[in-house]
Order: structure tokens, then sequence, then C-alpha cells
């Protein structure tokens, strides 16, 4: 089923919410490109939160939240929490893959391009209708995450943080906007807790290396060995669940991965 | 400048106003005032207007200074602003001894707990940290350099304050937030661990200033461009109580000054007890008072200080010792101005404690200009004229002028998309030099 008004071009504007495609059918991708591109240092405006408080989850994951109460206090104990956030979560491959690792897991994809965001969505919905019972626990976020991490999540909440394949800024002048640097690495720690895992990846060797000795530099993040990692069923699918892995898979590339452990700093 | 445009933009926004700025030394020694690119301090002890000195290599600041602290003994002082300049200032004999110099302009800057660091933070948002140099030095040694130890991401660093008992360092930024951070013991290494983010605020922070009861747990005040003011527990990061400005306010103000880009906070003051925040307001013609009930945890409105018909306040100050709340109204870099009209009012509020201002009997004072400590000696000093009407005549010219500048300057402008297509055509981008 085509959408009515060729949806290909046009910059900003959103994509195809509201436009029903069949319950369970999934959304099609070549609706929904755009640039691999988007520029972090300019504010669009999309809605934040104001504080992790504000932001409702019942919109997120309405089986969680029958009553539509989605905005909990810091003493609400038995509200459940997202645990895993996907930082530039794309087309949302990885949520996917992990949601039926993680049953019952709430898990959240960050993504500043509207159009990307709206395919998620929609992926999301289908895959729920098609598959009852399942694929309630992931959601997606159109957000800056390199501006506005704290204003979702509270401190030491997540267990799992992901960077995939993230825009390696190749110019020395911008390195300052890639999403790993020691500045950011402060909040990423903040909303990790102690013993909670960051996973990167990425084809290109530079970053690679980048983002490893950022992690190396941090005083709060610690390598974890590689005999660990064989255990982790998670590490497989940086490399294999998401668009970016798959392509660089086809075209026989190599990735480069990082994965720390977040530690808590040795009183002195 | 490898600036992006919407930085550019910001900082060209921030030119045209730069308010002036007091600071009241801890122990009530001395009182510093900054318009423009001067510095004017006066020694209340003495009696006497400073002459200050420099052995740090460097002149006196050359563009807006836009932040002003003592260290918490009253030792040292600095200076830092658009000139891309910190200047530590020793304050028993007045001289610079050390001058450090930034990559971009400074909005911030705050003096370590025990005096040895100097921290500034950038209109990038990165806070840069600095050991202070030895007295009898001079020139700033090469491994003396300033270290980045934490930034906010591309916002601009509006206010820096240390934790009365040093362990913290809080920064307000234009994009709501204040972040905690804990403050190291080898605080060149960075710092890394944050303690909390103190987010409620719907418009930028412009102001942050710890309180507490003697010997007592500290808290954290703030105001913003949301026209509240907010109390916090810092460590925890949680909203203990707000206070809508704009309610109390309404009566005060021609009808159309009450929006809330003319109410924005300008600054604020908590008595030395913590029972009672100063509040300046962007077109108030005076200083609101609140009491601060830091066992209850809550903020309560207790009245208006009317100054003059045309003096509203720019910047609070006030000692640990003293029960002076000095203010001063003064702007530079308006459209307009010449250089020679670097002219401040200063006024002073006596008894800023509790007991007397709060009560209901009590009518506030203002000092007159012959009450002042030390009359009209320090007034010549710190305005720079004692010409009541060519005062009047340079503030008058910037009143209408400050009613809106601070909103407009930090606030985010939205630019339409052409307007952004044509901004991002006129970016210069250029390396960064190593």
């Amino acid at each position: 089923m085509t959408r009515g008004d060729g949806a290909n071009g046009g910059g900003g504007g959103g994509g195809g919410s509201g436009q029903h495609q069949g319950a369970g059918k999934l959304p099609r991708k070549r609706f929904y490109r755009a640039r691999a591109h988007s520029n972090p240092l300019s504010d669009s405006h999309f809605p934040i939160p104001i504080s992790p408080d504000e932001f409702d989850l019942s919109q997120h994951y309405p089986r969680y939240f029958p009553d539509g109460e989605g905005e909990s206090r810091d003493g609400d104990a038995a509200a459940p929490r997202i645990r895993f956030a996907d930082v530039g979560c794309g087309f949302g491959g990885l949520l996917v893959g992990l949601s039926t690792l993680f049953p019952d897991t709430l898990m959240i994809g960050m993504e500043l391009r509207d159009k990307v965001t709206e395919y998620v969505k929609e992926r999301i919905l289908a895959l729920r209708a098609s598959n009852p019972g399942k694929y309630d626990n992931i959601s997606v976020v159109r957000t800056n995450s390199m501006k506005y991490i704290p204003n979702y999540f509270r401190r030491a909440q997540l267990s799992k943080m992901f960077f995939l394949f993230p825009d390696p800024h190749f110019k020395e002048k911008n390195h300052r906007r890639r999403v790993i640097s020691m500045q950011l690495l402060d909040e990423y720690a903040y909303v990790m807790e102690v013993g909670g895992i960051i996973y990167t990846i990425t084809d290109v060797e530079e970053l690679g290396e980048w983002m490893r000795s950022c992690l190396e530099k941090h005083p709060l993040f610690e390598v974890i060995p590689e005999e660990l990692l064989k255990a982790d069923p998670v590490v497989k699918l940086l490399s294999t669940a998401t668009e970016e892995g798959k392509k660089v898979a086809r075209n026989g590339g190599q990735t480069f991965q990082a994965i720390f452990r977040r530690i808590s700093l040795q009183k002195e | 400048m490898e600036d992006a445009a919407v930085e550019e933009a910001e900082v060209s926004g921030a030119a045209e106003f730069a308010p002036a700025l007091v600071a009241a030394h801890p122990l009530g020694h001395s009182v510093a005032v900054a318009v423009g690119p001067e510095l004017r301090v006066f020694d209340l002890k003495d009696g006497s207007a400073v002459s200050l000195s420099d052995n740090s290599g460097g002149g006196s600041h050359s563009d807006a200074i836009r932040a002003l602290s003592f260290s918490v003994n009253g030792v040292l002082f600095t200076s830092a602003g658009d000139d891309k300049l910190v200047k530590v200032w020793k304050t028993d004999s007045w001289c610079c001894i050390q001058t450090i110099t930034s990559e971009k302009r400074v909005s911030a800057v705050a003096i370590s707990n025990d005096g040895l660091y100097v921290t500034f933070a950038d209109k990038f948002g990165v806070i840069w940290l600095v050991t202070v140099g030895q007295s009898d030095g001079g020139q700033e040694s090469t491994d003396n350099k300033p270290v980045s130890i934490f930034g906010h991401y591309c916002s601009i660093i509006t206010s820096m304050k240390f934790s009365p008992d040093g362990r913290f360092i809080a920064t307000a930024d234009r994009d709501f937030k204040i972040r905690v951070t804990l403050f190291p013991k080898k605080p060149l290494r960075g710092a890394h661990e944050i303690q909390s983010f103190c987010l409620g605020h719907t418009e930028f922070v412009s102001c942050i200033a710890f309180t507490c009861l003697s010997e007592g747990p500290s808290f954290l005040l703030s105001g913003g461009g949301d026209s509240t003011v907010r109390l916090w527990d810092y460590i925890n990061g949680c909203l203990l109580d707000t206070c809508q400005i704009q309610d109390k306010v309404g009566e005060l103000l021609e009808p159309n000054e009450t929006e809330d880009s003319n109410l924005a906070i300008a600054d604020i003051c908590p008595t030395n007890d913590g029972s009672l925040v100063a509040v300046a307001i962007q077109s108030l013609n005076g200083i609101m008072l609140l009491a601060c009930d830091l066992i209850a945890k809550k903020l309560s409105f207790i009245k208006v200080i009317t100054i003059e018909k045309c003096y509203i306040p720019t910047s609070l100050a006030s000692s640990f010792s003293a029960d002076l709340l000095w203010t001063v109204m003064g702007a530079s870099n308006m459209p307009n101005q010449a250089a020679s009209q670097l002219l401040t009012r200063v006024k002073i509020i006596p008894h800023f404690k509790k007991d007397t201002l709060a009560s209901a009997d009590h009518v506030p004072t203002v000092l007159e200009d012959s009450e002042v400590p030390h009359g009209e000696k320090l007034l010549l000093a710190l305005q720079g004229s004692l010409d009541i009407a060519k005062q009047e005549e340079v503030l008058a010219s910037v009143l209408a002028a400050l009613k809106v500048s601070m909103y407009k300057m930090l606030v985010k402008k939205h630019y339409s998309e052409e307007r952004r297509e044509q901004r991002k055509r006129g970016r210069n981008d250029k390396k960064i030099k190593k």
C-alpha cells in the first residue's frame, strides 16, 4: 500500500504518523529515508520533559501503565523504569532485537531525525499488532541526547547504554560534536548504575580509537575483559541487528567495539 | 573562531548588554563594582578608593567584565569577562597577581573555598580550572595552564558557585539546567562525578546561591527567566519549593511590563543566616524579599522594598559580617552609549536580616547618600560621578533597555528556516589552532 502523497521529498516535516497501513503491516523504509547526518548543535523544536518526573511513560509503554499514570515521582518504587537506552537508534534494529531477549525490561531509543523517529514508532506499533504480548517494552523518542539525557533519566537508572555506529564527525573542528567525549561521559555515567554497561561500535577505525580512549581515560568507566564479553548475548547484536551493522557486514568491513562497565570511584 | 553559527549569534547578542556588577568582601573590608571594563573598589576600613595595581604583566580589563567573586575568606578576588581574561587579585594590596587567558569570553568565575583554585566558565559551556599562582610569582608559568574539568554541552554558563563545605560546585546554564558536581581533592584531573541535576526551571537559569542555617545543612537557591525563585535539595536534585514572582509583582508594574520576559530574575542574595533572600527582578525598581524557611523547606513572599522610581538593580551583594545589602544599577555596551558614560548608581539597604526587615511594622529604608558608609567618597569611587543629574540622564537612557535586556540576551532565539540557512552561509569554519 503506497502513501497518497508520495513522501520521498522535502526536508523537515513528520513522517507517516497517522497513516494506517493495515494493522501489523510494517512501514516501508523508503518513505522514511533521511540523511544520515543531523546537526546536534542546532536546537530543533521538539518537546523535552523538564525533568524525569515529567517524562510520561504511559505514552510509550501503554501496557505497563494501563491507567495512563506514566509520570512517576521518585518515591514510586513500584513503577517500572526504563533500563536500556539506545542513543541514536536509527531505524530501531537493535531495540527490536533486544526486545525479545529481555522481554521484561523497558527500553527506549533516542533519535534526532524526525522522519526516522516516525518510522520507528510505526514499526513498533506494527510489531505489537502482529505479535500480541510482544514488543510492548520498546519505544522511541525524538530528542537530542547530547543535551537532554538528564531530562529523561534519573541518577543511576540505566543498566545499559548503546552507541551504535555514531556519526564520526571526521573533521577535527567537529570532534566536539561526537556523541562520546569526556564531557558527555560524565552525564552518561550519572544516568547509569554502578555495574551498568556501555556498548559502543563503529566501522570507522579512528572513531573506534577515540571512543575507546575516552572511556579508558574516564575515571568512572572500566574496560570489560574479552572473556566476559563472550558470555554476553547482547554483544553479537551490536554488529548484526542494525541497518548500519548489516551494511558493514555486506561490504565486508571491519568493526571496532569498546564495551565498558560503569564503576564507582575509589574513595581517596 | 570555529564556533557554529548558533553560538555566534548568542555571543553577539550578549555584547549588546553588560550589566553592572557588585561584590562585597565577606568580612566587610571592601566593596567592588564593575561596569564595562572598569573595576572600581572601595576600601571600607580605610574609607578610601583603591587604586589597583598589576603584577601579572597584564593591563586592566579591556572589555566588559561579566563576573566577580571574592574567595570565602576574602583573601582573593577574581574578575573576568569579554576580554577573555581572568584576573586574580590579592585583596590586601589590591594587586593583580595572576592573569589567565581564556580561549573564549568568560561568563562566570569562582574561587575554591581553600583558595587554591580559580574556576571559570566560558560561553561554550566549558568549566576551566587553574591553580592560583604565588603572590611573588608574576607571569603565568607554562605548566599552569587552565585545564577543562567538565562542561555543559553547548550551553552558556550563567552562574557558578562552590558549596559552603567546598565539596560541590554548582553551575547553571541557559538551557534551564543546574548541575551539581563533586569537586574532587585533586581537581586538575577533572570533575567527573555528577551529584545531581536540579531540573525544574522552564527558562534560562540566571543566578544561583547556596544558603544554609548556621551550622546546618545547606541548600541551593536559583532564579530564572521563568520568573521563579526556587529552593533545592541539591544533594538529591529535589525541587523543594518554587516562588512565582509574577503574582507578587503584578500591581507594581505597568500592565505591559508583566509578561514573563520582563520579570526575569536578575540576581538573588541570601542573608548569611539563611532566613531571607533578596531578589532583583529585571523590570522592578526595588528588591523583593522572600522568607526562606530551611526547616519547613519553603519560600514565602514578605514584601517589596521600593527604591526609586527609575532605579532597577542589576546586581546584589552582601558580606557575612555586615548587615548591608549592596545594590547597583548600570550597564555598558548599550547602543548609543558613549565610553565616558560608564556611570552606575549604588544603593544600600540596611538591616539586611530577618528580624528587622521582615517584621510587619518595620518600614524598609534605603540609605540616603549621606548615610552611606564613607558617604561621598564611596559613591564617587563606585559610581564614577556625584553629579546626580548626569547619572540620572545616563541611567534613564539605559532604563528601558535594561527592562528587557537580560531576557533577550539569554532566551533562546528561534529562527525561521530561511534565516537559519542564511546564518549557516555566513558561518566561518576555521580549523582549531593547536
